[in-house]
Formats: structure tokens, sequence, C-alpha cells
């Protein structure tokens, strides 16, 4: 069976523990390992409890998992809050001389491996005649997980000479001695766990799904960004700042939300792609925009990274519950496309596409992201990057030097798209208009009000609606097509889904998957056709009311049998839907909640 | 602080004719919006600026009718998000002229937020105030200019709310370009205006825009008894200090004209992004090897 391993690593904020899971991840990525790391936050204890969690595994996986194998504990609360949870001969790895376990918790056959840190650092800061920083411990503790789980030092220890070669040769050395010390002081004292690995050494990158939309953004050609921090969208503004001389683009943090889409309106509006990201209060304050854009007719890109809600919510935690308010966005009918990626590559493609559905049909795309998927760590093909972009800008408007006001910005048209001019051309001067106006732009709102044209504008905005759905491929069954159960999700749920899937095949129970992508517009025929063919529909979304159900329900007719849903802020396991599914068929639950 | 400097560069004069809008405005007749038109429509014409190259960005309300009556491009955006439009596509095309346009409710009132930003931020904006102490659109409702004491349709017992000091907000705020005019100084309206859109850096020229039909005590003739020009005395306008005592005039005597001017880089200076022209005009897109570069950077 393919080998895999979960590492927990918990500790307080400051403790280095991002810096040490990306380290294992990316140096064990580069051996073909695939990985999955989540982080979470337990704010609740003081200091900030951070706990990640690395799933490593010779296979591919889509998920956080169900299993906790070796444990990384920095502090005492990490050994309270989790060392129940290692699993049947795991491992729990920490500095003896500070902290303690109570073996009494512990799952049979779990180990605690407690490393005498000052010592093994004393002798190493001797060596080189230096103090060395509190936090280098944990590479002493990784240097004692990775003979526990038997993967190679010497990747480790090139991954120490990339990190730090500014540093020069000193650090380098320092960390591979420490990484070193912890490794032979756990061989010398604690049997190895059972791990056989075979590398594929096929080298993946190790990245979130905000990094993998900037980098969509970025070869789709987007030149404007902006954003008001807001967890968990901050990281998309981080990595385009950084990158922002490098690639031309202007990134600019406002004032606040309403500023950031109105920002991306206007450069939108001059012929720039531009795009603005957020979490769902953010977006709530940018809704009248967003309407203003489908009225006006101009291309945006917006993100919205869903949080725990509502109101402030759970500020770091995942949840699917805002697609009820994206749908709402705005007052009146526009159009407008809200797409939801699943996976890293997923959000890459669905980036680039947004730019060019936006700028093709002209109206506001919103992709709908989760802390989940926007924030987590994953291993990802590297050839499943398509990077050969086409940019298409649709259709424009010749500038014309002797244009004498015949040029019209909203014409009507059998597809709905009225060539674009942009600020600048020459004889193609028109007034982008909230206000309903006809196709020379001319408001028709009040003074001179035109019920006919009112329509003949409405119909023209809202048949753009049409092409843009022949643009977008129709959803399609994941797994075996005669399920006994058919699992419909959106989002990031995908993955645990998948990894479901393959766990309920185990025990005998065949299952599918329905992923809803494009959520307006909507393949309503093909998703009816889809779920009529189904057994039993199992809806599964990370919310309280079940919203994807609801707007199925509205499209289709369509119910689910019965619901998986969840709402702590965690992320969902395979076991958790696994379970449901059990309870699901032994008629004990109809309702996962 | 330094002396501003203005170089003359030599310009054809266009014909005022040129920026006429294909629609004639709709305001009530004797509405100061007139004047503010006009004096847009001979500043840019003095300029010899084509209309192509102007940008005219508006909120909503009666003001913010403006775009639609003006040949040029434009935008009329939503109520009090004129700026933070005007600030993306200034932004994405920095060879552009934009100027926004709007009302006292649209800018000191909803969108005050946006206005203070820009200031600080000295985005190359030229943003022209029509400043009537009233909500006319909406018919009449107190505005963040009505005066206290001043009844109208929310206020019927008289405004009770302190009315905002755009100049002095404006001064606090970080604008290299504050200036004052009225309708009823026509002349000296388009000059102003002529100064604020060459000026480089955020210029906010607040008019005395009266509301005929809703504000009968601010009108045409109350403005006439009680303004002046600043140019007719001697006044510096690069000191600060001074500037902000010229703000708080107000009651029997009411200055217009440049209340104050400085040099200092705008935030397009600044931005590295916009070093290589105008982003609207730059290639689309990245190479597959630039993909690739970009991924490995995580591995
Ligand atoms: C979000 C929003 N709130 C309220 C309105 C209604 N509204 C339209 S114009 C306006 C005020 C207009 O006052 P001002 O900006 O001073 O312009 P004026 O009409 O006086 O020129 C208001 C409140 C709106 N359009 N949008
Ligand atoms: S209501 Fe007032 S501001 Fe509006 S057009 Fe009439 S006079 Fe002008
Ligand atoms: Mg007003």
């Amino acid at each position: 069976m393919a080998q895999e391993v979960t590492v927990g690593v918990g500790g307080a904020a400051g403790d280095g523990i991002d810096k040490t899971g990306d380290t294992f991840a990316r140096a064990y990525a580069r051996l073909g390992l695939h990985m999955y790391a989540y982080n979470s936050y337990q704010s609740v204890i003081r200091g900030g409890h951070i706990w990640l969690r690395i799933r490593a595994a010779e296979e591919k996986v889509y998920s956080p998992g169900d299993q906790l194998n070796a444990m990384i504990a920095l502090n005492q609360d990490t050994i309270d809050q989790h060392a129940a949870e290692v699993n049947e001969h795991g491992v729990i790895i920490y500095n003896g001389d500070k902290l303690h376990v109570d073996e009494s918790v512990f799952k049979p056959g779990v180990r605690a491996v407690p490393i005498p840190i000052k010592d093994l650092m004393k002798t190493v800061a001797d060596r080189y005649g230096v103090r060395l920083d509190t936090v280098m411990q944990n590479t002493v503790l990784l240097g004692a997980l990775i003979w526990l789980l038997q993967l190679d030092l010497e990747t480790l220890n090139k991954m120490y000479e990339e990190i730090f070669a500014r540093k020069g040769q000193a650090v380098i050395s320092q960390n591979v001695d420490l990484a070193l010390a912890g490794y032979e002081y756990a061989k010398a004292n604690h049997p190895a766990m059972d791990y056989r690995w075979t590398y594929s050494r096929k080298s993946r990158p190790v990245l979130t799904g905000n990094e993998t939309i900037g980098i969509g953004a970025l070869m789709a050609g987007c030149r404007f960004y902006s954003a008001y921090p807001m967890t968990p969208a901050s990281s998309l503004l981080h990595f385009m700042a950084s990158h922002a001389a490098e690639y031309g683009v202007c990134v600019k943090q406002a004032e606040d939300e309403l500023a950031v889409v109105n920002m991306a309106i206007g450069a939108g509006h001059v012929g720039v792609r531009a795009m603005c990201g957020t979490s769902g209060g953010g977006y709530a304050l940018m809704t009248e925009a967003i309407g203003m854009a489908g009225m006006a007719e101009v291309p945006v890109v917006i993100l919205e990274v869903q949080r725990g809600g509502p109101s402030t919510g759970l500020p770091t935690k995942t949840e699917q519950g805002d697609l009820n308010q994206v749908f709402g966005a705005s007052q009146g009918e526009y159009p407008r496309m809200i797409v939801a990626p699943a996976d890293l590559v997923d959000t890459y493609n669905t980036t680039v596409e947004a730019f060019q559905m936006a700028e093709k049909y002209q109206l506001p795309v919103t992709i709908i992201s989760d802390l989940l998927l926007s924030e987590h760590n994953e291993t990802a093909d590297p050839e499943a990057f398509d990077f050969n972009v086409t940019i298409d800008r649709g259709e424009l408007a010749e500038p014309n030097e002797n244009g004498n006001g015949e040029y019209k910005r909203y014409l009507v048209t059998e597809s709905g798209i009225s060539p674009r001019s942009l600020p600048g051309d020459a004889g193609n001067m028109f007034v982008g208009a909230s206000d309903e106006h006809d196709e020379r732009s001319i408001l028709i709102s009040d003074v001179y009000t035109d019920p006919l044209m009112r329509i003949k504008m409405m119909q023209k905005r809202m048949r753009k609606l049409e092409g843009l759905l022949r643009n977008l491929p129709a959803p399609t069954l994941h797994g075996p097509a005669d399920a006994d159960i058919t699992f419909i999700s959106w989002g990031s749920t995908q993955g645990v889904i998948w990894d479901a899937i393959a766990l309920l095949a185990q025990e005998g129970i065949k299952t599918n998957n329905l992923q809803i992508k494009y959520l307006v517009p909507f393949h309503t025929d093909e998703v009816a056709t889809i779920l009529n063919s189904c057994k039993l529909k199992v809806l599964v979304e990370q919310n309280f009311t079940g919203q994807l159900g609801r707007h199925i329900r509205a499209e289709t007719g369509i119910s689910p049998d019965a619901t998986i849903l969840k709402y702590d802020g965690e992320p969902m396991e395979p076991l958790y839907i696994v379970n449901h599914v059990k309870e699901i068929l032994n008629g004990t639950s109809r309702n996962g909640r | 602080m330094a002396q501003v400097e203005t170089v003359a560069e030599p310009r054809v004069e266009l014909p005022v004719e040129l920026f006429k809008g294909m629609v004639e405005p709709d305001w009530c007749p004797g509405c100061g919006d007139f004047g503010v038109l006009r004096a847009l429509q001979g500043a840019t014409a003095k300029l010899g600026i084509q209309p192509k190259d102007v940008l005219v960005v508006s909120g909503i309300g009666c003001s913010s009718n403006l775009p639609g009556f003006f040949n040029a491009y434009g935008f009329h955006s939503i109520h009090g998000r004129a700026i933070a439009v005007a600030t993306g596509a200034a932004l994405g095309n920095h060879g552009l002229h934009v100027v926004v346009t709007g009302g006292d409710g649209d800018g000191y009132g909803i969108g005050v937020g946006h206005f203070i930003h820009a200031m600080r931020r000295n985005l190359n904006l030229t943003y022209l105030v029509m400043d009537n102490q009233i909500y006319g659109l909406t018919t009449g409702q107190a505005s963040p200019t009505t005066e206290i004491g001043h009844k109208t349709k929310s206020t019927p017992n008289g405004n009770i709310e302190m009315p905002l000091n755009p100049l002095a907000l404006a001064l606090v705020s970080g604008a290299t370009f504050v200036a004052r005019a009225f309708s009823g100084e026509a002349k000296h309206m388009t000059d102003v205006i002529a100064q604020a859109i060459q000026h480089k850096g955020f210029s906010l020229v607040d008019v005395f825009s009266p509301c005929v039909t809703y504000n009968k005590i601010n009108s045409y003739a109350w403005f006439k008894e009680r303004v002046y020009k600043l140019e007719e005395g001697e006044y510096e306008k690069t000191d600060f200090h001074g500037a902000l005592q010229k703000a708080y005039e107000w009651g029997a005597q009411i200055p217009l004209g440049v209340v104050y001017q400085i040099d200092r880089p705008t935030y397009e200076d600044g931005d590295l992004a916009l070093k290589q022209g105008p982003l609207a005009k730059l290639p689309l897109g990245l190479t597959a090897e630039q993909g690739a570069e970009l991924i490995r950077e995580f591995m």
C-alpha cells in the first residue's frame, strides 16, 4: 500500500511553525511526495495557538485526512490539546527539558520522544562559538522527526543550503548540524517507525490557492489589483504586492472595500485588466458597485475568500457561508459570472478564465473561494498549469479619427456584446452610465424615460449570459456512473469528498461526486439531467443551511435526499463524510447537521 | 515650501463647442451647475486638450450629471464613489486628464473617505465640487455644508450640525492645490479650473454653485455681496498656515481663487508599476517561460 504520514506541529505564534512546516513540505515535495498542509489557529488559547497539520503521501491526497501519526510539540498547550489524538504507534516529539507528557491519555503504542534540546543545542553552539536562537530548536526536533519517519536527511540539508544561502556558510552548517544532532539523538534512543518510502523524485511546487490565483492573474495580464486587508484574502495582496514592480502591476491598498472595488472598476473602464480581493465582510461593502459594473458593462474580477460568518464571525476559520450573499449582491438584475474553483490548479484556470470572460462579456466576475482553499499549502503537478494563455480582449471598437458622435457604446447586438472603446481612443467618446441608458449611453432614467428602450437594453445585457453559458463546460460526475450515492458540492469540499469516495469504495460503498463550478450562469438542463439519474443525492457543504442545495432547487426543482453540513470552522475530514454516509444508509440520519 | 513653477507650454486653443455634449443639460433654469459646465469647457478648450484625452468621472446628484453634457470620455458612477472610480482610471491610464465632478453630498458626505485619501496620496486628479450646500437631486435635504439654522426638508426646525469646511479639510488632508470659485464669476472660474487641470497632483476646486430651487439662502445675490478675489490683492498661496486662515474666512468676506498650491511628488510618480507608461497601453499577459518561473518560486 502507498505510504503516507500526517505530522502535526503545534506551538505559539512566533514559534516559527510556518517556516518549519514549509521547510519540511518543500524538502520532501522535491523527493516526489505529495503534500497537503493546513494551518489552524486556535485563537481560544492565549498567545495564539497554531496547529499545523502536514499530510505527506506517495500518492495524491486531496484533503488534510483523518490521521495524526507524529507530532512536534513546541509548547505544553500542544501536548495537552493534541496528545490524545495521535494515532496508535505514533510519536510525540518535544523539548524534554521543558515540556512533559501524560502517557495515560495516549492511544496504544504511542511513544513519547523527549529531546534534550539544551544539551544538543549547546554542543552545536560551542562548536561555532555562537549563541543560537531558541527557535532553532525546531531544526533539532525536525531532525528527530526525519529519523523516526525514516525520511532522507540529506534532502533537508540541501534545503537549508538554499534557504540560508544568503546568510552564509556558518548559518547553513549550524542548521545542518542541529538537524543531525536531533536525528542522531533519536536514532540512538528511539527505534524508527515502520515507514519505507519510495521516492518518485518528481519535484513539485508547494503553494496556496491565493498564490495560484495570483499566478493566474499575472498570466492573464492583470495590471491592477486593489484590496483592503482582510483574512483570508490578504495573502493575495501580499503576493501581488511582492510581484508588482517586476510584472508591472499597480497594486493599491485602498481606504476601504468601497474604494477597492470602485478603483478596480475605474481601471477596467480605461482598459486595464483589473481585479480586487476580499472576504465576506468586504464583499458586502462592494455590492452596490458590482451592480454598477453589470449596468455600465465594465469588466472586473472580484475574489471573495470566505471565512466563518456571520459578521466578523470566525476570522481565521473556514466556511462556505457566503454563496447567498454573492447571489444577492446589488440591487436589480444584471449579468455577472459567479464561479467557484475546487483545487489549486482549478483556482489558476478559473482566474485566467475569469479575466477572459470579464472582458469578452463585459461584466463582473466573482470568484468565490474559502479559507481552506486559499490558505492551505499543497503540492501540484507543474505541468498541470497551462501557461500558454492567449489573451482574448473581446470585441473592441476601432478608433475613428473622424468619429462624430455616432459611436454606440451600448449597441444592441444579437450576442448582447457591444464593441468597447477605451478612453484615449480617437472619436469614440462615451460616458459609462450606472443609470439606465440608450445605445449611445444617453440616460433614459427619468426625464427621458423610454420604456421600450429600457426593455431593449435590459434584454441586451442579459442576453450576454446565454453566450457566456455556452462558453463554460457543463459539470460531469466524478467517480462510477452507477454509484449508489452522489455527493453534490461546490468549492473546496471537492477534495475531502474525493478522499471519502476512496475510503467508501474500500468498504464496498460506491459513491460519486457532482461538483458545481459555475454558479451563475447555471447549467440548469445538464445538472437536472445528471441529478435525475442519481440514486441517493447527498448535499455536502461547509455551512448551516445548504446554500448550494437551495440554488439547485431554485434552478432545477430538484432537492437533495440528505445533507452533510458542517459549520464549526474546521475543514471536513474524510471520516466525517464516511460516518455520515453510514448513518444515512442506516436511516439514522437524513441530515448531517 | 517650494514656489510652484509653471512652465508655459505652447498650446493650440480649441473651440469651446468641441466640448459640447450630445445632450442639453436638464438642470433647472438658473442652476449654478451651468456655469461650471461652461467653465470646464472653456478651460479644456483654452488648454488645448483633446476630448479623447479627457475622462470626466462623477457620482450621483444634479451636479454629477455633468459628464453627460460634456464631450469627452466619462463615467457617471454611483453616489459617493466618483473619486474611487477616478483613482482606478487615473492609475490605469495616467496619460488621461481625469476630472472628477460632483456635489457636496457626493464628495463631502457619502464619499468623504475617498476624498481625504485621494488628497493625501496626491493623485493627479482635478476635483470640481458643485457646492450648493444642499441635496439637490433628492429635493432639498441638508448636506454636509448646510449652515447651522438652515431649514431644509430634513431639518424643518433648522440644521443643528456644524458644516464641514471643505477647504480646511483639503489643506489638512494634504491637497497640493486648493481653490474656490463661484458660478457668478465665469471667467475667474475658467481660469481657476484651467490652473487646477494644469496642476500636477490633486487639485480641489470648491465651487459656489447655487441651487436656485432648494437653497433659497445661499443664492447668487448672497454670494455676490460677500466674495472677493485673492488674485486682486497680495496673497502668498504657498503658505500653509496663511491658507488655513483664509479657509476659515466666512461671513462678510469670502475669498475666491487659489488658496493654496505647492509642489509635491504625485502618487503616480512613486508607483514603480507606472514607470513603463500607462498600464492600459502595455502588452498583456506573460510568456509560458515566465509562468514556469513563477511556479519555480514555490519549489
Ligand atoms: C447609495 C445611495 N444613497 C442615496 C442616494 C440618493 N441620492 C442621490 S443624489 C443624492 C444627494 C445629492 O446631493 P449632492 O451630491 O450635493 O448633489 P446635488 O444634487 O446637490 O448636485 C442622494 C442622497 C443614492 N443614489 N445612492
Ligand atoms: S435642483 Fe438645484 S442643483 Fe438640481 S438642477 Fe435644480 S437648481 Fe440645480
Ligand atoms: Mg449639493
